[in-house]
């Protein structure tokens, strides 16, 4: 035991001091700070106003169109072929050319502009005319535009979950975002370790020390030290980045004030469906600064951050040592392709299938994935912001460390013998005369 | 009385036999070379020893105990194929390979202060491994070895990717370990090393051991009765006594012949039948050296 604590000391020491894992450990929250602050900071920009001639022929529009947002609307009286002359350079962005048309058959409504008009300004300019043809339309059928303003009903469904001791609030997506971000910083995590653990047993192998080392400890004992070093990197990793995003997060929002705050919550709210947000905010809804509060509050952080721990180190067990006995094996770097690939796969393909997990959290699929030890640390992240059944827990937990044990067992059989190999064609034939090899 | 026994071993893989029933002896303090060509298998003897491998059947016993897990802080190994981690700091790379033989923290930093003096490398603390040369990192690996005091040193040819100064100074630690009590065994293909250093011998050879005994001994027995003469005037074969197999002659110098003495002729019933025919300047006998007895032994072994 003592041995391994050397190991396991060796391997954190010379990682955490290294410069890049210090330059990560800093630059990690900073960049994390960013994605929070830059949309923020991003909405109360100004964007540079673009006025945009009209030139109606079905004369149904004069004053129709309102100026909103970023974009102007300036009627004029020209004809399209004097107009297309001097748009390209004239002082206005664009001009909206309606040709003579009914109400019931719209076509042909062109924009001409000196550039490529940008996405957001063609959207705009399409919810200008369509609002227009449907007020039109609106007063054709007799209906008051007033009246139908006062039917509009801004209507956002609180769920409830009442599973746990008390009632909580809850928001499908908060618990959506802090399941995906649990899920790639867990998927994140094991490929950025794994990869160390494997060039860290390729080293050890390629430059000869190995022998020295496996002649006063056991190879098992080295590659378990190795494995659970780089796991202590890791954690350390997470826990300097949690505790300094929040740090700086904090002095930020402290700085900058409350208004920030909610500028934040709806440009995320409207990353996600700005009319909603809009007719939220014109109708004087459910403030969304206080909705994601509520949300944040249904959210069982101790169980999530617990859950990280687990899975994270499970997860990152199971397939550490599996690239342990990949960097074992191999001679040379570019050995390692041929086996990386079908390894990682179940990892990939629970990325991958994230998105059918997260339309029923609770679904078979969603339930057998995270179960089985090679997706359960991926998936069940997505899952438990949900809430997922204490015996689903425990039975995927016990799976998972029975994965583990399972992979570290294979993989040592591979490892005590692969790291003496030098110039052997590695295959899986090769491997698997290893793994039932005596010593 | 021996420090290291090897009993039967017997070591199999897939493909071909490393060791088929062999047995040694280690006498204490003692250096012992043992020597084979290339792919004999004394890598696997030494990794059973080392307990990196083990054995299909066989025992070896240290000082008269079954080879177990407290062996290994007995053990210093020096593999042929060493490296070191290139990331380190010479005195923290060597505190750790200290601390992992054994050693607690204060008496390994002690241990290699007075190596690294004895190498004159006393700045050499906060260096790193990168930074080395070759023979530079030769000398960290060796000091890695001796730190935790071994009572058995193996060392596999440790005196590659040295110079001859550096060398010299490598023997002469060597020596002085053994005299402190230090059995070594030695694995090489330089033969002028095993002469000046080897006590006792062990051949192996397609996995099986050839010979093994003291080093003077196994001279002895493959001594081929032959004396180097010199001498004035020309001599004859006598039959049943003697045969001339070769000589030199040279103007102006004594005449160097070789003499091959049969049916047990005493030497000095040889030298009385010399005297008759000749003046003799010197007599010698003629004494194999450890690397024609390698190579003959090795030989017959293929042609056979």
């Amino acid at each position: 035991m003592h041995k391994i604590g050397l190991i396991i000391s060796r391997e954190y020491l010379t990682r955490v001091r290294k410069k890049s894992f210090i330059v990560m450990t800093i630059l990690g929250p900073l960049l994390f700070a960013a994605f929070l602050l830059i949309p923020a900071y991003l909405s109360t920009v100004e964007t540079e106003v673009k006025t945009i001639e009209v030139l109606d022929e079905s004369g149904m529009f004069a004053d129709k169109f309102e100026s909103s947002g970023n974009i102007e609307f300036v009627y004029v009286k020209t004809t399209l072929e004097e107009a297309k002359d001097y748009i390209p350079a004239g002082k206005h962005y664009g001009l909206l050319y309606i040709p003579p048309i009914t109400l019931d058959s719209p076509g042909g409504i062109t924009l001409f502009t000196e550039t490529n008009p940008g996405f957001g300004i063609v959207r705009n300019v399409e919810r200008s005319v369509k609002s227009a043809i449907e007020d039109l339309k609106l007063e054709r059928s007799g209906i008051d535009k007033a009246v139908l303003d006062g039917i509009k009903t801004d209507i956002s469904l609180n769920t409830i979950n009442i599973g746990g001791d008390a009632e909580k609030t809850g928001s499908a997506e908060v618990a959506s975002i802090i399941g995906y971000l649990g899920s790639f910083l867990i998927y994140f995590f094991v490929f950025l370790y794994g990869a160390q653990v494997m060039r860290g047993v390729a080293e050890e192998k390629n430059s000869r020390i190995v022998e020295v080392i496996i002649s006063t400890v056991k190879p098992f004992q080295l590659m378990a030290g190795k494995i659970i070093g780089i796991a202590a990197v890791g954690l350390t990793q997470f826990l300097l980045w949690v505790t300094l995003t929040a740090g700086i997060s904090s002095v930020i929002f402290a700085v900058t004030g409350q208004n920030n705050l909610s500028s934040i919550a709806s440009v995320d709210e409207s990353m996600m469906d700005e009319a909603v947000t809009e007719e939220a905010n014109m109708g004087g809804g459910t403030d969304p600064m206080l909705m994601v509060k509520n949300a944040m509050d249904t959210i069982n952080f101790p169980l999530i951050i617990g859950g990280f721990i687990i899975y994270f180190l499970g997860g990152y067990l199971l397939y550490a040592a599996m690239f342990a006995a990949v960097g074992s094996a191999v001679d040379s770097d570019a050995d390692t392709q041929q086996f990386m690939f079908p390894i990682s796969m179940p990892l990939i393909l629970s990325i991958m299938v994230l998105g059918l997990v997260l339309k029923d959290p609770d679904g078979s699929w969603a339930f057998w994935l995270s179960m089985i030890p090679f997706t359960s640390p991926v998936v069940m992240m997505m899952r438990l912001p949900f809430g997922v059944a204490l015996w689903e827990l425990a039975l995927s937990v016990i799976l998972l460390i029975a994965g583990f044990l399972g992979t570290s067992w294979l993989a040592g059989r591979i490892y005590r013998i692969g790291i003496l190999m030098h110039g052997t064609k590695i295959n899986y034939r090769t491997l698997a005369k290893w793994m039932t090899m005596k010593q | 009385m021996t420090f290291l026994r090897a009993e039967n071993i017997i070591k199999k893989y897939a493909a071909h036999t490393a060791l088929n029933d062999v047995s040694i002896d280690i006498p204490p303090q003692s250096i012992f070379g043992l020597l084979g060509p290339n792919g004999a298998g004394k890598t696997t003897l030494i990794r059973i020893i080392t307990q990196i491998i083990e054995p299909d059947s066989g025992q070896v016993y240290i000082k008269g105990e079954k080879l177990n897990p407290n062996h290994t802080k007995l053990i210093g190994y020096l593999p042929e194929e060493r490296g070191l981690y290139k990331k380190m700091k010479i005195g923290e790379h060597l505190l750790y390979l200290g601390q992992l033989r054994g050693l607690s923290k204060p008496e390994a930093k002690e241990k290699i202060r007075k190596w690294l003096k004895r190498f004159d490398l006393t700045t050499w603390w906060d260096k790193n491994i990168e930074d080395l040369s070759k023979g530079m990192q030769q000398k960290v690996q060796f000091i890695a070895t001796v730190l935790h005091d071994p009572e058995l040193l193996i060392l596999d040819e440790p005196f590659s990717g040295f110079d001859p100064v550096n060398a010299n100074i490598l023997k002469d630690e060597i020596l002085n370990l053994k005299e402190q009590g230090c059995t070594i065994i030695f694995s090489t293909h330089r033969m002028e090393s095993v002469e000046e250093l080897c006590d006792e011998i062990a051949l192996i050879n397609h996995s099986k051991k050839m010979l093994q005994g003291h080093k003077s001994d196994i001279k002895e027995q493959f001594k081929t009765h032959t004396f180097l003469l010199e001498h004035t005037q020309p001599i004859q074969s006598v039959a049943d006594a003697f045969e001339v197999t070769d000589s030199s002659d040279l103007p102006g110098q004594p005449t160097l012949s070789t003499i091959k003495v049969l049916n047990g002729l005493s030497t000095n019933a040889l030298l009385q039948q010399l005297m008759l025919q000749t003046d003799i300047k010197s007599f010698k006998e003629r004494i194999p050296s450890i690397n024609e007895i390698f190579i003959s032994q090795v030989n017959q072994k293929q042609h056979a």
